[in-house]
């Protein structure tokens, strides 16, 4: 296969305080895959995504994005190639206007001008705010502001999208509505959530991350079906879904 | 949230005043204010000129004069404090409906009061003409310092954020059968503060992290990114029209 996209490699990382959140972490993601990471709370799932574009430095062990070591001379290029929508929108929006918030990502890339202007349509385009350009941030609801977040980040090109839990406080609209955008996009996703139904039906891989280590990688069905590995890792579906009775690939 | 549309110091118009340049009015505003606070307090009759130049600017601006005399209330610790100060000063005295009031109170309460009433009308005229972003893009154009302007920006964005936390937080007290009523509940309430205040700190940490994640290396390229700059050119460059004269 090609370079993955995504290349994590026996990461390890202890927090100062000494609290270790990551034991050895490896991890590959192919160029258009989804790839959900699932696990409990804990489980040291926004440190690992914290690694991906150098917020954090491994304390041992190596992430490498499209080939591109996560070093710090490197780190631009690595936020360039990493978009990552954090679950509070109210955290990544902070701009006057939505405009000048999804302007924000590009611009620091060093687009000015028209081809900023095209960058930030085109963006708002793919998750249908292109009417809300001039509105404040504040002002959207809930579900609107995820889907601009999405934008600020999907405006950078990245070539893979992180999603913290994106279906978090969405109303079952909101959240089918961020569903179909993130399948329409053609982009390579890192879905960290608690959303097992989200997951299953977005997407077709998943990875279980438990007290800092990889516990199973495989395909959603499997991962969501397999009883034994669920419960020994806090995982549960929620009341009244099942996988089998949906049956096994339906996300595309 | 149910926010409106705008900000609550705002009211939506399409008036000269209110399509003037916004670093014209700031500009204004401060020449104003600095001719207000430089006037001897006894030149009764030119507090007179200002306000009816205030007034001919509210008119002009057609927002509704009720509006304005509503958001005064900011005003109310320092009439407090003027109306304590014919009692407290010291002095000769002057009979007054029976009171005994110090003469030098009397016109410092005047003076206070006259002063910051113009002070709070011109501001909140300024406020009720101009959005946020504008007024930001004004102070850009001013030449104030980028990281001043970028701090009220992230002000104007969060205020809304915190303002709902903190009612968010007082509803969870509330309903937890807590109610501030005697000073005795403060400590309650001064608790409530600080963990807004650390939660705020922590959203100012995330804020950054997710900026970081975007690219950002602790310069903020203007032209591009200042709140209200990209925008400038569509919706705020509006034609140039002359205000009259020194005030907001």
């Amino acid at each position: 296969m090609s370079t993955p996209v995504l290349d994590v490699r026996g990461l390890a990382y202890a927090y100062p305080d000494g609290h270790q959140a990551l034991f050895g972490v490896d991890l590959h993601v192919h160029r258009g895959e989804r790839v959900a990471l699932l696990g409990p709370n804990g489980a040291g799932k926004t440190t690992l995504v914290l690694h991906l574009n150098g917020i954090l430095a491994a304390g041992a062990g190596s992430v490498s994005v499209s080939g591109l070591p996560v070093t710090k001379p490197n780190v631009q290029e690595v936020r360039r190639r990493v978009g990552i929508v954090f679950q509070d929108p109210d955290d990544q929006l902070f701009m006057p206007s939505v405009r000048d918030d999804v302007a924000f990502g590009p611009a620091n890339l060093g687009l000015r001008g028209e081809a900023l202007e095209r960058r930030v349509r085109e963006a708002l385009d793919k998750v249908g705010m292109v009417d809300f350009a001039d509105r404040p941030p504040h002002h959207l609801s809930f579900g609107q502001r995820r889907r601009v977040a999405v934008a600020t980040v999907l405006a950078m090109e990245p070539e893979i999208l992180v999603l913290d839990e994106p279906s978090s406080n969405l109303d079952p609209a909101s959240r089918r509505e961020l569903a179909e955008i993130l399948r329409g996009l053609d982009v390579t996703v890192l879905m960290v959530t608690h959303d097992l139904p989200y997951a299953f039906e977005l997407c077709p891989r998943s990875v279980v991350l438990s007290d800092g280590v990889v516990v199973a990688d495989g395909a959603t069905y499997d991962v969501l079906t397999d009883d034994a590995l669920m419960s020994a890792h806090r995982l549960e579906l929620p009341f009244g879904f099942d996988p089998r009775t949906i049956g096994s690939p339906s996300a595309g | 949230m149910g926010a409106g549309h705008g900000h609550k110091l705002h009211y939506h118009g399409h008036s000269v005043v209110h399509r003037a340049p916004a670093h014209l009015k700031v500009a204004s505003l401060l020449v104003f204010m600095l001719v207000v606070v430089a006037t001897s307090r006894t030149w009764f009759p030119v507090f007179g000129v200002y306000l009816a130049l205030l007034v001919a600017v509210i008119a002009a601006s057609k927002v509704p004069p009720l509006y304005i005399v509503k958001r005064m209330v900011v005003e109310v610790p320092f009439v407090v404090f003027a109306l304590l100060m014919p009692f407290v000063a010291t002095g000769p005295r002057v009979d007054v409906l029976g009171l005994s009031l110090a003469e030098d109170g009397l016109l410092a309460a005047w003076g206070l009061l006259a002063k910051g009433t113009l002070g709070v009308v011109a501001s909140l005229t300024l406020a009720a003409t101009t959005e946020p972003r504008d007024l930001l893009a004004g102070l850009e154009r001013l030449r104030v310092p980028h990281q001043l302007v970028q701090i009220l920006g992230f002000m104007i964005r969060y205020l809304d954020v915190v303002t709902e936390e903190m009612r968010r937080m007082r509803v969870a007290r509330e309903s937890r059968g807590f109610s501030a009523r005697s000073v005795r509940h403060w400590p309650v309430v001064a608790r409530s503060a600080g963990a807004l205040f650390i939660r705020s700190y922590e959203r100012g940490e995330r804020v950054h992290l997710a900026m970081l994640s975007r690219g950002y290396t602790g310069s903020l390229t203007p032209g591009a990114t200042t709140p209200g700059a990209t925008n400038a050119t569509p919706t705020t460059a509006a034609p140039s029209s002359t205000t009259p004269g020194n005030h907001a």
